[in-house]
């Protein structure tokens, strides 16, 4: 069991204080919004969750495509580590999403596009530990979990086209809004600044969970590979 | 010198080396007509289907109150979720036989592509799903008065169950190998399925409208098509690893 890098050390402190600063420039820093108050500030860490959420799951899908390419198992672990992570994000992004809509969509939740395909995302995703756990031999279930990331990466997309046939009330904050949005508003400049700082935050944190979790796996791999030999 | 040309004769010619193997589309016809021919010496798949079939449809009829008024509407989102419910019935068993009896063993031993495998597993998975369909639309129009011959409806039935299939095979080939290969069937397929049921419902239920307006029905066909198609290159391209001993 090798010890600890100094370097991810280092990346754990990094994160942490990177955290600390995110909470603070969202809650303090960023001016209060004028129309919604500040329940807008939620905003900052629900898109940047988000962002962590979807930036697993396509990490997940591109080493889905490697394994199978490559048979080789830390592409494996790195796809595990990718979900796991993007599964809490993602389900944070939702439960923040749900606290402003709140007050200002009046409802906890409806059914818009970029809502379902958040939630049907997050049962896909459920379902491929679901399937892992069901599997013993670490090859088999390595293969079937790339299968079943790579079907969840290509359903995701089409489910929220497909729903996007219905109107949508989801804001658009950057780029240009749909004509039925809801709750939508121009950022200032401390408002961009603290919406790229956060965001560069969370992908510094994603990076340090990820590379935590891939060390993790290596050690699970560990543990499985002496198991073995116990028995034998 | 004699001796050893006489043990020369006697050994037969090695085989080439490259035998010439069964054709894609005869192996994917041997499969889908040994999947046939035991379902009509059994009978076992498509009864437990239609049988599941129509207790879903009863269900609905007391869960959702269904009267006149309500049917028109609800129509193909009953419709729907019956064809799925009982499509997994189906998925499940059809690979499941195979797995049992070690058939998929033989299977693999063959000679030939395990992509055609896939192909013939699915035609014969859609071939019952169609089935299911024709018998239970009828009764169905008969149980709740609700016109349901269009041949509308009957093109977004084809498009959606291939889609249904497509996915479903592929993910019942890796169910079956599993621990909890009894439940988790419906956990992989159904999120994965979603597009092709809500374009289906969609589509159906504006078939079944008054006056359906194609300019709004021909998305929702585009959807199942292009899911369709992408489902099955898929399928090609990841089965053999799901089969891989």
């Amino acid at each position: 069991m090798s010890p600890k890098p100094g370097l991810l050390k280092t990346l754990d402190v990094v994160s942490l204080g990177l955290l600390i600063a995110a909470t603070y420039m969202a809650l303090i820093y960023a001016p209060t919004e004028a129309s919604m108050g500040q329940v807008q500030r939620v905003f900052y860490f629900h898109v940047a969750t988000a962002w962590i959420g979807m930036l697993g799951f396509i990490v997940a899908g591109v080493t889905g495509i490697l394994y199978l390419r490559t048979q080789n198992l830390k592409w494996d672990i790195l796809e595990v580590a990718a979900v796991e992570i993007s599964l809490v994000f993602f389900f944070i992004a939702i439960v923040l999403g749900s606290i402003w809509a709140r007050p200002i969509w009046n409802t906890w939740w409806t059914w818009d596009p970029r809502l379902t395909t958040a939630a049907v995302t997050e049962l896909i995703y459920l379902a491929y530990f679901m399937l892992r756990q069901g599997v013993e031999d670490p090859e088999r279930r390595a293969r079937f979990g790339a299968v079943y990331a790579l079907a969840g990466a290509v359903s995701v997309p089409i489910t929220f086209m497909v729903i996007r046939l219905y109107r949508t009330i989801h804001p658009v904050v950057i780029g240009t809004p749909s004509a039925a949005a809801q709750g939508g508003f121009s950022m200032s400049v401390p408002m961009k600044t603290t919406f790229f700082f956060v965001i560069f935050a969370f992908t510094v944190i994603f990076i340090d969970l990820l590379w935590n979790r891939i060390r993790l796996g290596r050690f699970e791999q560990e543990v499985e590979e002496l198991k073995l030999k116990v028995i034998q | 010198m004699e001796k050893k040309l006489q043990v020369k004769s006697i050994v037969p010619a090695p085989p080439p080396a490259h035998r010439s193997r069964p054709g894609f589309g005869l192996t994917v016809f041997a499969v889908v007509w040994k999947d046939l021919m035991a379902e009509m010496r059994s009978r076992e798949l498509l009864s437990a289907m239609l049988v599941f079939a129509l207790l879903v449809i009863f269900i609905f009829n007391f869960a959702l109150e269904l009267t006149p008024t309500v049917r028109s509407e609800v129509t193909a989102g009953v419709l729907w979720v019956t064809f799925a419910f009982a499509g997994t019935l189906g998925l499940n068993r059809s690979m499941a036989l195979e797995k049992d009896r070690g058939c998929l063993d033989g299977l693999l031993l063959a000679p030939v592509e395990r992509s055609a495998i896939y192909f013939g597993k699915a035609i014969g998975n859609l071939t019952f799903m169609l089935i299911m369909a024709v018998i239970v639309l009828p009764l169905y129009a008969v149980f709740y008065g609700v016109n349901v011959f269009r041949p509308g409806l009957l093109l977004v039935i084809l498009l959606g169950s291939i889609g249904y299939t497509a996915a479903g095979t592929l993910l019942a080939a890796m169910s079956v190998q599993t621990r909890t290969r009894d439940i988790l069937l419906p956990i992989l397929l159904f999120p994965i399925v979603l597009p092709v049921l809500i374009a289906s419902v969609k589509a159906s239920s504006s078939f079944l409208g008054k006056a359906p307006n194609i300019s709004v029905i021909l998305p929702w066909l585009n959807f199942l098509i292009a899911y369709d198609i992408i489902f099955i290159t898929l399928a090609f391209m990841v089965f053999d690893y799901l089969v891989e001993e």
